[in-house]
């Protein structure tokens, strides 16, 4: 029997935190190991663990993968969330580069310095708004199904949910004009795996705070 | 018969390259409109075309695909150049999503403030020849074969030799420590297809010039 895949990453949601929503909604348990000072990343860099130097790094089924997409892609595709054929897969690509994008501005949100945080917070809810959210509103009217591609759960529905949460977090207010959005994430969020991931206890990763900030700094050596 | 792939771009490289790269290699014919006025735009936007309101746009096989990632993974797939299995595809998939990261990265060089331009050029070849460079090097001596995976051509090389050819653009000899690159790019610019692309007159785009910049900061009004 194979062991359960390992997240190598450091205590954080980063660019790592798809990956576990992903896993957790599949089901699929993992474990975590946890790079906590400078010196765990230059192990992992020494012994040849990492591609090209860098994490995320998910030891799975014999291999070392590393590139958050290429890992995801994975995943999806060994667990059934990547649609039946390649036009499925090309419209949940389509679909969850958009999610990709966004989520790439609020994670750089978090480690943008404070005098340029209210432009980017007014950057990201304007696309929030205006150009994402829209978006994929548009596509759940167009089929009026549950999910947003070939009427089954995918990928592209868990990546779109894990977002909805953490435009959440950012204001509550965003989702308000968007109905069949907010309907998603109430119904993906009621399946039994992402419901027991959404519970305190589970892997899933709060915000970074200021002391967690400072850490992860010191360990990827960012100024 | 199906009609031919449609790409809507500017008339320059920017995030459309990699696309009409991989549509080459696989020999197929495709046809390009070049946005040279905000209006196309707008009409593209207007007839719901963009899904997020974003270039690159291509239409095939009676879909509206944007995002370049995700056409670029169909195109693979369509044209079986995404390896035999799951295996193998996740290869691909560390391989061309590293290059992706540096392409997109020198994408950007001509949009900079000049003053930063050739810092960041700097950082581009010092990541090819220290994390990027090296590790396909390493790939091709530890199985000695011809392609990059499962000794068979795939998109990891298309995208590679795109790669290598941007770089030497950017620094002419980005390959001296690495014999094996050299060969791989001699090897694959003779395969039919890319020779073909590699000669004038093909769709292969030049490199940016302030021409090129006018147009897409005009049209996409920043």
């Amino acid at each position: 029997m194979a062991g359960k895949p390992k997240l190598h990453y450091f205590n954080g949601r980063g660019r790592m935190e798809s990956t576990r929503w992903l896993l957790a909604a599949a089901g699929v348990e993992f474990e975590e190991k946890f790079i906590e000072t400078p010196e765990d990343l230059e192990n992992l860099q020494h012994d040849g663990s990492l591609m090209f130097q860098q994490v995320p790094m998910v030891e799975i089924d014999g291999m070392k993968l590393v590139q958050t997409r290429a890992i995801l892609n994975y995943i999806a595709t060994k667990y059934n969330l990547y649609g039946k054929d390649i036009k499925e897969r090309a419209l949940i690509d389509m679909y969850i580069e958009g999610v990709a994008d966004l989520s790439e501005l609020i994670l750089h949100l978090v480690i943008c310095p404070p005098g340029e945080k209210d432009a980017k917070l007014a950057l990201i809810k304007e696309r929030t708004t205006t150009r994402y959210f829209p978006a994929y509103e548009k596509v759940l009217k167009s089929h009026g199904q549950d999910y947003l591609v070939g009427n089954k759960l995918s990928r592209a529905d868990i990546h779109l949910v894990e977002l909805l949460y953490y435009v959440e977090e950012i204001d509550s207010s965003l989702i308000a004009n968007f109905p069949l959005l907010k309907a998603l994430k109430a119904r993906v969020s009621n399946l039994p795996t992402v419901k027991k991931f959404l519970q305190p206890g589970s892997q899933r990763k709060p915000p970074m705070d200021e002391k967690s900030f400072e850490k992860a700094k010191k360990i990827f050596k960012i100024k | 018969m199906a009609a031919k792939p449609k790409l809507y771009y500017f008339r320059g490289r920017g995030r459309m390259e990699s696309i009409r790269w991989l549509l080459a290699a696989a020999g197929v014919e495709f046809e390009e409109e070049f946005l040279e006025k905000r209006e196309q735009y707008e009409k593209l936007e207007k007839d719901g075309c963009l899904l997020f309101g974003q270039v690159p746009f291509v239409e095939m096989d009676g879909m509206k695909l944007t995002q370049t990632r995700a056409i670029l993974s169909y195109l693979a797939a369509k044209y079986n150049l995404y390896g035999k299995d799951l295996k193998e595809r996740v290869r691909i998939d560390m391989y061309t999503d590293g290059t992706l990261d540096l392409m997109m990265m020198i994408a950007l060089v001509p949009f900079k403030p000049p003053e930063e331009k050739e810092e960041n050029i700097a950082l581009i070849v010092k990541k090819a020849k220290t994390r990027y460079l090296p590790v396909f090097e390493k790939v091709l001596k530890d199985h000695g074969e011809d392609f990059l995976v499962g000794n068979k051509f795939s998109w990891a090389d298309v995208q590679l030799i795109e790669t290598i050819l941007m770089m030497e653009e950017l620094n002419a000899s980005i390959l001296s420590d690495f014999p094996l690159l050299k060969a791989f790019k001699t090897r694959i610019s003779n395969i039919p297809t890319i020779k073909k692309f590699l000669q004038p007159g093909s769709q292969r785009k030049p490199c940016p010039d302030k021409q090129y910049v006018d147009v897409v900061r005009h049209i996409l009004q920043f």
